[in-house]
């Protein structure tokens, strides 16, 4: 089993997530710049966390060009997997792997914290190893994670099971107060109809040591770890 | 030849950097305003020759696949000789 983790100019959360991938979930990772079209060798991609190209234009919007970000549709086409981070989401949602998009937070701050993680969906490639009901504690920091969506295609999210996070209260309760930025039915994390494209806002791969407040992350990387052996066999 | 592309959040998409700016002209003592919102504005230089139709549907194809994104934005396209 291979990682790559794609490096965008303005990338600055690739590093935690290959610290992660190499140290905690213990497979061989590779950093991929964005100029790279072969992923062949690859069974999962996490797009990182940052502010690629500066946030120019709207924030994902010209990673969306980058020569990698073709190879990454066709790799996603496939049915391997994709996971997109805070900036990941942004890129796939502007690169249309994902539906809906993210604008600037309700408040206009930008919000660095550790928020609770409701999930909505345990039947994912990305959840399946998180102990049910369980409420996970993850740090979210970005100033556009306010989701939104039109009616159509949120009823297809919700009928299809495509909500996997939502931002609640440390109980699960899932209110407007944890609600951090304004997001559209407190969603904090979706995936696509197949399953294999996950985008969340929260920062897992900043939550994999006790010494940095929790280790709730962890859960979503052994979750698609094991995914993929059984795939592999 | 110069393309107008303004770029302005679709009606009902929250714009809370609308909402901060006019809250601030308020604080001017300006009270006879309903409501402000912010797009982008791009001026786009093209080829002198090209006619005003292919101009426009390049400006168009620009502003429709990069300077908006159509599930928040909505543009409009100028062309000036």
């Amino acid at each position: 089993m291979k990682f790559g983790v794609i490096v965008f100019p303005g990338s600055n959360c690739d590093h935690d997530a290959y610290h992660v991938l190499s140290k905690h979930v213990g497979q061989p990772v590779d950093f991929i710049w964005h100029k790279q079209t072969d992923l062949s060798e690859y069974d999962a991609l996490v797009v990182p966390g940052g502010f690629s190209y500066g946030d120019y234009l709207r924030a994902g919007a010209l990673a969306r060009f980058s020569p990698v970000m073709n190879a990454v549709k066709n790799f996603a086409a496939q049915g391997k997997f994709v996971f997109g981070i805070c900036n990941g989401f942004q890129i796939l949602c502007e690169a249309g792997l994902l539906p809906g998009a993210l604008i600037r937070n309700r408040d206009l701050h930008f919000v660095c914290r550790h928020i609770h993680l409701s999930v909505e969906n345990e039947n994912t490639p990305f959840t399946s190893e998180v102990e049910s009901g369980k409420v996970l504690s993850i740090p979210i920091a970005h100033a556009e994670g306010n989701y939104v969506c039109d009616d159509e295609t949120f009823q297809n999210l919700e009928e299809n099971g495509q909500i996997v996070f939502r931002y609640c209260d440390e109980n699960g309760a899932i209110t407007d107060a944890a609600n951090p930025n304004g997001a559209r039915s407190n969603i904090a994390g979706i995936c696509n109809e197949n399953r294999n494209v996950l985008g969340m806002m929260p920062h897992p791969e900043r939550a994999c040591e006790g010494l940095l407040g929790s280790n709730d992350g962890r859960d979503i990387f052994r979750s698609l770890t094991k995914t993929i052996a059984s795939i592999n066999g | 030849m110069k393309a107008k592309v303004y770029v302005t959040l679709k009606p009902g998409v929250l714009d809370p950097q609308g909402k901060a700016i006019h809250h601030s002209v308020e604080l001017l003592g300006i009270e006879e305003i309903t409501d402000i919102r912010q797009g982008k504005y791009f001026e786009i230089a093209l080829d002198a020759d090209l006619s005003e139709t292919d101009a426009r549907n390049t400006a168009e194809n620009i502003a429709k696949n990069v300077l908006a994104n159509p599930v928040i934005e909505d543009y409009r396209v100028e062309i000036v000789r």
